[in-house]
Order: C-alpha cells, then structure tokens, then sequence
C-alpha cells in the first residue's frame, strides 16, 4: 500500500529523527570505508599519510607468506566451520525435534556457549587440549599410555584445534536456525510420507531436509561471515601461533598495522576481507530486504 | 503434532535419542566444568592431577587473586577495575544504541517515504562488515576528539557500530504492527512524537528486551574494538582477561585464569539463564529475514 502523506510536520519530524541514524552509517560505516581503501593504496607506514603508490600494496601482500598462510588457514577454517557446525547443528535439531524434553531441557545445554565471548571459549579449550595437563594427560591418567593430542602445539595442525573450538561454540546457534526450518515444515507432508510407509532415515533424507533449503543457506551466509570476521578466538587460543601457524587475515591485518608499521599493507588486507564478506552478504541482505 | 509422534518411535529409538542428547549435553558442558572445577583447585591438583576430578583441597583463593590482585599488564590489580570499565562501557552504549535503533526503527518501518528499503539495506550492511576496515580511520576520529583510549571512546565505538543491529530488530518488530495504528492516530490529530510514545513504545518490551540482551552480551563480549582503542586505565574485561591468561612471565596459573574466565563469562551467561527466550529471539532476528 503506498501512501501520499503530504509532507506535513510529522514527515519532516520522521526524516530528522532518522537522520543520525543514516550520518552514523554513511560517515563510521561507508566514509570509513573509503578512508581505509585509499590508505591501501598509499604508501601509509606508521600514519596514514597520502602519497599514491597504485596497486604496490596489494602486489606485496599477495607475495607474502604471511598472507599467503593467513588465506590458507581462512579457507581451511571456513570449509570446516560451516561444514562441521551444519552437520552437527542439523543433527542435533532432529534430535530435539524428536523428544519432547529436548526443547526445554536440552536447547538451552546446547546454545549457551553463545552466550560467551570468544576469549572465554579460547581460554578454556587452550588449557583443555595442553597436552601437559588437558586432554593427553587425562588419558594418560586413565590408562592409555600412548594417547597423543598435541594439535595446539603443533604448526600442522594447530588451525584444527581453532575450528574443535569455534564449532563447539556455534553449533548450538546453527541448531536453532535448523530448529525453525523444522517448525515450519508444512506437517501434512510429513504425515502423508509416514502414511506411505517412510521409516525415520527415508523420512529426513527425501522428505524433511530437502525443505530445509532456506535454512542452510541462512547458516551458510552467518557461519561465512563469521568466518571470515574471527579474531578473538585464534588470539585467545593460539595467538597465531605457534609461530605464525594460525595466523588468519584478521590477525594479520591487526599485526601489519599497528605492530609492524605498514600501514598500507594492512589496510589492503581489510579490504580483502571486506570483499571477501560482501560477496557473501550484499546478494543475501538484498534478497532478504526486497521480500520483508 | 511433532514429527516423533507421527512416527510412533519405539521405546529402543527413544532411547538411543535420549542416551544421543545427553552426551551431546556432556560434550558442551565440559568445557565449562572443567574451568569451574579447576578455579578452586591448587595449582599441583591441576598438574598432576587429573582436569576432570573434582578438587581435593577446595579453596577461593584464586577467584580472589584474578578479582584483586593477579597481574594485568604492569600492574597487579587483579580484573575488577576492568570489569568495571566494561559496566561504564557497556550500560550506555547499549542504552543509546536502543534508543536510536528504536526511533530509526520506527520511521523506517512505518512512514512511508521513497527509497526507505534502500536506506534500509544501507544501514543494514554496517551490521556485517569486518571491523578492521574501520580500525583506522576510527583510531584517527577518537584521537582528533580526544577520546582515544578512554572509556568514552569505546562507549562512542559500541554506540555507532551497534545502531545497525538495534534498527533491524525495531524496524522488522514495528514493520509487522498494522500501519493502521500510526493512521488512526495521525487523523485524530496526534503528532510524531506522541504516536512514538503513547503507540509505539507501549507496544515494544519484547523488542526492546531482546535489543538490550543482544547489545549487552555483543558490547560485553567484545574484543576487538576493546584491543585496539583501550588503555591500561580503560580496558575492558576481555582485554584484561586475555592479558592474564597470554601473559609469558612467570608460573602459568591456571585456576587464576580459569576464575577470571568465569568472571568474564558470568554477566552474560546470568542474562542467558534469566532470559534464554530473548536471548534466542535475537539470534534468529540478528540472522534471519530483513
């Protein structure tokens, strides 16, 4: 229904109102924005300064180890992330769908890691995979002498125990995302594939999951952009280490600005990031913007 | 109807699915025992003895170390004059951020003007970039206002940054309430501001709890911003947090981390155990459906 106000006080009250709202978005959101794309393409060490030096920057970054180590870990992170965390989530939404004291005695085990910060979480699951006194010692202590569970110490296969941590974390979310897509399956489907003789497996394989389109995609897009967005976690757990094993493009960013002096580095890794992230948002938020 | 009682499971599929959710309960709870169980243990407990067993010698000690006297940084001051800064941080923000999602929200969901989707949208994307496109420039902007490193700076940072989450909720709560409201009191003559306080906000505790559940757990849990713009004197309880448990000097001393972890974790999982249902309303609103 579209309206003609004429543009009365009222109209002209609403656009004031509305208005810090936008200044905030277009001067600490869109200008800034630009502010850091420029910078990447100066030669900004220390400061922002503003002599332009093209594309340098980018060139260098895509020479760098360091980089090159950060985008590894950001693809390995991501795939496992999303991957593992749906899995997980959607497991444990059936499960909670199926019993009648999963949704008020369960969900709430599941989800409250969510309710707590990344530092928390990462200090938590750094002392519980120490092999000194987590997980190996503990297995040791129980009998099995030759158990071995060094991933956090170790350069390979540090950036795993980033991904054992982030999942436990989110699963719990994903599962809630999962959780309405089942509410809102049309129930007459499912009674009528019952009446056809579906067992439970026929039931979720052809009937339930394939409805669940909606859902995945919205795991997909949060759990992406997470991914791409984690930084407390690797700090708190790893610090980027050992050596420089975990590092991903946020702590990268964060090193070659403000620790290493190079400004114009760092500033086009965020852009990086930026891209990387709009990729994944913009088309959702349009779609989602456009139907509401 | 559920799903299970259409399938008319066996008391067998019953079980399995029960014995399924409790170790799954197990698997999440561990990490949160393990820091419990390990705060009030002596540091030879932890060592040699086993992380999962509970304590033999039970002492508070180490809660009162990470709260008053562990060191952060350079100073042994234990958390507590962060955690504080995180309560100065953290009430205003979330206060102003409500305030201004909720006005915003308003007039985006309800007077119709040209191009309000788009606006929309635009505000909506500063919800999910990557704050690292923003350190710097923010870095230059709090240092010409001279809030650099000021608790004020990061109240300022949380303020601006959360607007877009707090206008989506409001926008997409007040899109859903009939534009029939607004339009009635419009012709029995009511302005802007009484329609917003005498229609609008009587008709927003849900919206407004779930705003406020949202922005205190994100602005508390938040380390990013508190990293790059705090000072010794302004940190927040994350930052101090990490900084006691990374800290390479001297004995690693668990059960003092574990405490301060605690410490850290019990704003907000207190908030969640009150009030889950608000708390999960958030999550599907700050995910799904714009």
């Amino acid at each position: 229904m579209v309206m003609k106000f004429r543009l009365s006080r009222d109209d002209l009250t609403a656009r004031f109102v509305l208005l810090p709202t936008v200044l905030v978005s277009m001067v600490f959101v869109y200008a800034f924005i630009l502010f850091t794309i420029y910078l990447s393409f100066t030669n900004s060490k220390i400061l922002p300064v503003f002599d332009w030096v093209g594309i340098r920057n980018y060139v260098t970054l895509f020479h760098l180890d360091n980089w090159y180590i950060a985008l590894t870990n950001m693809v390995i992170f991501f795939v496992l992330y999303i991957g593992i965390s749906a899995v997980l989530g959607l497991f444990l939404a059936v499960l909670i769908d199926l019993n009648r004291f999963g949704e008020r005695f369960f969900r709430p085990i599941f989800l409250y890691p969510m309710a707590i910060s990344f530092i928390v979480t990462g200090t938590a699951w750094k002392w519980f995979l120490d092999p000194g006194i987590g997980l190996e010692h503990i297995m040791h202590l129980w009998g099995f002498a030759n158990f071995q569970f060094t991933w956090i110490k170790s350069s390979e296969f540090a950036i795993y125990t980033v991904v054992i941590a982030a999942v436990w974390q989110v699963t719990g979310f994903v599962m809630v995302i999962f959780l309405a897509g089942l509410r809102g399956i049309d129930h007459g489907f499912i009674e009528s594939a019952v009446v056809d003789g579906a067992g439970i497996f026929q039931l979720y394989t052809r009937v339930v999951i394939p409805q669940l389109a909606g859902s995945f995609l919205s795991v997909f897009v949060i759990l992406g952009h997470m991914a791409i967005k984690s930084y407390d976690l690797v700090i708190a757990l790893t610090g980027g280490g050992p050596g420089r094993a975990t590092e991903l493009p946020s702590t990268f960013m964060y090193s070659y600005t403000f620790t290493r002096n190079q400004m114009g580095v760092g500033a086009a890794s965020a852009v990086f990031m930026l891209a990387a992230i709009a990729v994944i948002i913009v088309p959702y938020l349009r779609s989602q913007v456009k139907e509401g | 109807m559920t799903v299970g009682g259409t399938l008319r499971l066996k008391w067998v599929s019953k079980s399995v699915i029960i014995i399924l959710m409790v170790f799954f309960a197990v698997y999440f709870l561990v990490p949160l025992y393990v820091m419990v169980v390990n705060s009030v243990k002596p540091l030879s407990e932890i060592r040699q003895g086993n992380m999962l067993s509970l304590p033999n010698v039970f002492s508070l000690d180490y809660w009162k170390k990470a709260w008053a006297t562990a060191q952060i940084g350079v100073q042994a001051t234990g958390l507590r004059p962060y955690f504080i800064n995180s309560i100065k941080m953290v009430v205003p923000s979330v206060l102003i951020s409500t305030a201004l999602g909720a006005l915003a929200g308003f007039v985006l969901a309800q007077w119709h003007f040209r191009h309000s989707r788009l606006i929309f949208g635009v505000i909506l994307f500063g919800a999910f970039i990557p704050f690292q496109i923003v350190l710097i420039p923010m870095a230059r902007v709090l240092g010409i206002l001279g809030i650099s490193g000021k608790v004020l700076g990061l109240i300022l940072v949380h303020t601006v940054y959360g607007m877009a989450f707090t206008t989506l909720f409001f926008r997409n709560t007040y899109a859903s309430m009939p534009n029939e409201l607004v339009q009635s009191a419009q012709v029995d003559g009511a302005h802007f501001m009484k329609i917003f306080t005498h229609i609008i906000l009587p008709n927003s505790a849900a919206v407004a709890m779930v705003t406020i559940i949202w922005q205190t757990t994100n602005i508390w849990n938040d380390f990013l911003f508190g990293a790059s713009f705090g000072s010794a004197t302004s940190q927040p309880m994350q930052v101090a947090l990490n900084n006691l448990v990374s800290s390479s000097t001297g004995v690693k001393e668990y059960n003092v981390h574990f405490a301060g972890a605690l410490m850290a974790a019990i704003p907000t999982l207190f908030i969640y155990i009150v009030s889950g249902r608000y708390f999960v309303r958030g999550l599907m609103s700050g995910s799904v459906k714009g």
